[in-house]
């Protein structure tokens, strides 16, 4: 029996564009020129000119309207309920983010338009820089990075120049085999062999496991702090100085940066460089999988190598610094994704000081509150007070079929978005939930009873639970097929 | 909830964290604002930079028209508020937008295969780059000097760390093209691939196929990219390329001051399991229905880890949308009617200056003039913002001013902005 937060109700079909597609229809308008029209085959050449852009569609504004409110139905959203994805921080978007990065003088501001007209754009540039260096306890930022893991690219680069300045950049960078995918695959991109660390009984960095493997070849370790248990790495200083002892340093992957902000600063920690997601800890929305923004933020020995430009103020100007002859170079155009940088800055302001710390404790509030709800239900592989998130295991359940998988699933009937399922690897069959600080209680209150009913499933009908979800529009789809026979684009 | 955990106080949870790594005093940031005051704050940072200028910047970041229904659309909480669609059965509107989204570009391109968006033009550049690396087991890049500039930059950082050798093919001083006897001389058997812009940073048209030929009889593939995607309603698609890496912001994308963005990057068939970020397939749900996932996961970070083509994990999902649902609107006709418009003012403000080069350009073109910099400064008394001065990028085109008129940009202001490049 599905709990009250859902009833089915009618759901559009919609075909592809491509579909509806017939010759002649358009939705634009543009105004008549006012100067001559020229002949594109004349002024290109014939051979430079397309015929015509082949099964290209053409449809009605109002058709184009309808094709993506019919297909926004079909996704679940913030904006409809909990999304407990962990390590991902789906908090609520403020709309006032989005109304403020419209304003034209910043949605249209070009990036090479001169800087005596640019001090606004700047402006923001600097007091985020700010606010992000007063959260983190570093010493400098680049906003450049346009995601997490482009920000670890990054990070692990400034890593590589500081060695290399010194002569010898190293060979490896160390994991926890708790780490999040993107570390290791980072470590690769940037010229890194990547060695594994066992994490100890509890979970957490083992101190000697990690002393054996520091020695002078080693660049780095890159660590999530919270890890991805959601449990603070009480021996992050002393891990740090192991690093530290044989010049290597420690990265911060900041995608936990939830359950620190005011409470709690990595630069006070022992960390040498770390990312941030803005769309995570600073509520810029996902928008179904990016924009993202990754800023970088260092200690004051990584500095002369973050990548170019950088910003000055003199006086009452700001200007960019092209002249940084140590930086590893841009890693990529312009000045990162800016319209995503005012979004985070809103944020930064609608809260304050006090009330980004707030958000920080309501935050962890809310996932030790799951974890007291939920304990007698599910597996508890490491049992210790949480911070944002907490990681179940499916133990009881696979041992009578049902994996963790499945649960997300069905979790799907009942009105929420599934869990992080399966990660991290260290825990068997994990259940991974992180609620954030805008959850009310009557909506974790409506996610723990769904979850009881679900564990309730699992004993007396698990078959429900094995077929989810059944309430969906679109059922469990082939992924098999789909990776064997890719069909990636449609064709008449 | 405090009852619940066991605790009296919401400050006990956070025991576990070291006193000694634990702050003791507030952030160092101001109390939370109203929503009015950070409307406020922020029209009042907005009102510092250029508002009310006409301006003639491209460069890789172009002017165009946004109709309204693309923030109609994209300010819909299910695509704004929506993670990665992982969850295909409660992301079917993502994942169909995407494969509509990578439909068109394979249609623009000419390729077969199109990923579901990239961060932007200058990051698609290397990882295309990379991405000929492992397809040909070769490892030096050839990339012509007319691609753009900051796009150039970030391949140079991304293939230092890689040990991967990049070397630039100068251009054709008349035409404004690559220069291709510079080119035949630079390819050789260890050369992955040869990237090169059409427009290009100049806006000149590239001879494709003369540059994919001699590529390709080298055994190195041809890697095209593009900044200004409005070009594609008008110019042949570059089918003989093998790897397409481009930049959208042309499709309803602000400028906002140099991102968010989107890229892509479309390849022929045959690569298609060496493409990085993510794709999205179709296939059937249990009933029968057409479905939509992700598909080819095996080449990525999350599960392929140190081994993944890339480590990107996410896409410009919503921004690409922004880019689909623009390329809809104007479809077939439309995207070639504002593509002979963008042409058509380029070339009105083209006659009344001179060019400095002789290739055919689309919507943007070198102007010479003696001092770019004065001419820019006395533009700005006109509440005109100029073109880009070359010389910071190109010291032998420090004459050079790079011009840009889309179909936004109005004649008075062409005339105005002639009568001071002559006064």
């Amino acid at each position: 029996m599905i709990p009250n937060k859902v009833r089915s109700h009618l759901v559009q079909n919609e075909d592809l564009i491509f579909e509806q597609s017939s010759p002649g229809k358009n939705g634009y308008q543009l105004p008549p020129l006012d100067v001559p029209e020229v002949d594109p085959a004349e002024a290109l050449g014939a051979a430079n000119v397309r015929a015509t852009i082949e099964d290209f569609p053409e449809v009605s504004e109002v058709e184009v309207i309808r094709h993506f409110t019919r297909l926004s139905t079909w996704n679940y959203a913030i904006d409809l309920g909990m999304y407990p994805l962990g390590s991902c921080t789906m908090k609520y978007n403020p709309r006032i983010n989005e109304a403020v990065a419209r304003i034209e003088g910043l949605a249209w501001a070009h990036p090479y338009q001169p800087e005596s007209l640019s001090q606004g754009v700047m402006e923001v540039t600097e007091r985020l820089e700010a606010a992000l260096l007063a959260i983190t306890g570093l010493d400098a930022i680049t906003l450049q990075p346009a995601a997490g893991a482009h920000g670890e690219l990054t990070g692990i680069l400034l890593v590589r120049a500081f060695l290399e300045a010194q002569g010898n950049p190293r060979k490896r960078i160390l994991t926890p085999d708790s780490a999040h995918g993107t570390n290791p695959a980072t470590a690769g991109i940037a010229g890194y062999d990547v060695q594994n660390i066992r994490s100890n009984d509890q979970g957490m960095i083992d101190l000697e496991e990690l002393a054996r493997a520091v020695d002078t070849d080693v660049a780095a370790l890159m660590v999530t702090n919270p890890n991805t248990l959601g449990v603070f790495e009480e021996n992050i200083m002393k891990a740090a100085d192991i690093l530290h002892s044989k010049g290597a340093m420690v990265y911060m992957d900041g995608a936990n940066m939830n359950a620190l902000v005011g409470i709690a600063r990595p630069g006070d920690f022992g960390i040498d460089v770390m990312h941030l997601n803005l769309h995570k800890t600073f509520s810029t929305p996902h928008g179904g999988g990016g924009p993202g923004s990754g800023p970088v933020a260092v200690k004051k020995h990584l500095e002369p190598f973050l990548p170019t430009p950088r910003l000055h103020r003199k006086g009452d100007t700001l200007t960019w610094d092209y002249n940084r002859p140590q930086s590893i170079g841009k890693v990529r155009a312009f000045y990162g994704n800016f319209g995503v940088l005012v979004r985070a800055l809103a944020y930064i302001y609608a809260h304050g000081g006090p009330g980004l710390r707030n958000a920080t404790v309501d935050a962890v509030l809310n996932a030790n509150y799951l974890r007291h709800r939920l304990r007698p239900y599910f597996d508890l592989p490491y049992d210790r007070p949480n911070m944002h998130e907490v990681v179940f295991s499916d133990d009881r359940q696979s041992a009578k079929g049902v994996r963790t998988g499945d649960m997300a699933k069905r979790l799907i009937d009942y009105g929420f978005h599934p869990y992080t399922v399966s990660f991290p690897l260290i825990v068997h069959g994990a259940l991974m939930i992180e609620p954030t600080e805008t959850e009310s209680k009557r909506e974790l209150d409506q996610f723990v009873e769904a979850m009881i009913a679900i564990a309730t499933e699992v004993d007396t009908e698990p078959q429900t639970v094995l077929k989810a979800p059944h309430m969906t529009r679109t059922t469990k789809v082939d992924e098999v097929t789909a990776a064997r026979k890719p069909i990636v684009r449609w064709k008449r | 909830m405090l009852a619940a955990c066991g605790i009296t106080s919401a400050e006990q949870l956070f025991e576990q964290v070291p006193a000694s790594a634990r702050i003791d005093h507030a952030l160092n940031i101001p109390p939370g604002l109203s929503e009015y005051e950070i409307a406020d704050t922020f029209k009042a940072l907005g009102a510092k930079n250029a508002v009310g200028y006409a301006s003639f910047l491209g460069a890789g970041v172009y002017n165009h028209y946004r109709p309204v229904v693309v923030d109609t659309i994209v300010s819909r909480g299910e695509f704004l508020t929506s993670y990665t669609p992982y969850q295909s059965e409660i992301s079917q509107g993502t994942l169909t937008a995407i494969f509509e989204f990578q439909t068109m570009i394979c249609q623009l391109t000419g390729m077969d295969v199109a990923n579901a968006s990239m961060y932007d033009g200058s990051t698609a550049v290397p990882e295309a780059a990379m991405m000929a690396v492992r397809v040909t087991k070769r490892n030096r890049i050839l990339v012509a000097r007319s691609v753009h500039p900051e796009y150039r930059d970030v391949l140079n950082t991304y293939a230092k760390n890689q040990g991967l050798p990049v070397e630039e093919v100068g251009y054709d001083n008349e035409t404004g093209q690559i220069d291709l006897n510079d080119l035949e001389a630079k390819l050789n058997g260890e050369t992955a691939c040869v990237i090169i812009q059409s427009p290009n940073f100049f806006g000149i048209v590239e001879d494709t196929n003369a540059a994919a030929e001699r590529a390709h009889a080298k055994g190195a593939l041809l890697v095209f990219t593009f900044a200004e995607a409005v070009s594609l309603g008008i110019l042949e698609p570059p089918r003989a390329a093998d790897i397409v890496a481009g930049e959208l912001q042309s499709f309803a994308i602000s400028p906002s001051y140099g991102g968010p963005f989107a890229g892509i990057m479309a390849a022929k068939e045959q690569f298609i399991r060496q493409i990085p970020g993510r794709l999205v397939g179709a296939t059937k749900d249990t009933n029968g229905n057409r479905a939509f996932c992700l598909t080819l996961a095996t080449r990525e970070q999350h599960i392929r880890r140190e081994k993944a083509t890339s480590n990107i994990c996410t896409n410009q999902a919503l921004v690409a949308l922004m880019a689909t649902i623009y390329m809809e609107l104007y479809g077939k006709q439309g995207l070639r009617e504002l593509a002979t418009q963008n042409l058509s003012k380029a070339r009105y403000l083209a006659g009344k200056l001179k060019p400095r080069f002789s290739g055919p350009s689309f919507n943007e073109f070198v102007a010479v003039t003696a001092d770019p910099e004065d001419v820019n400064r006395r533009l700005l008394d006109r509440k005109i913002i100029g073109g880009l001065p070359l010389a910071k990028y190109y010291p032998e085109l420090s004459d050079g001013v790079l011009l840009c008129a889309t179909e936004m940009t109005k004649r008075a202001d062409m005339d105005a902005l002639a009568e001071v490049f002559h006064s």
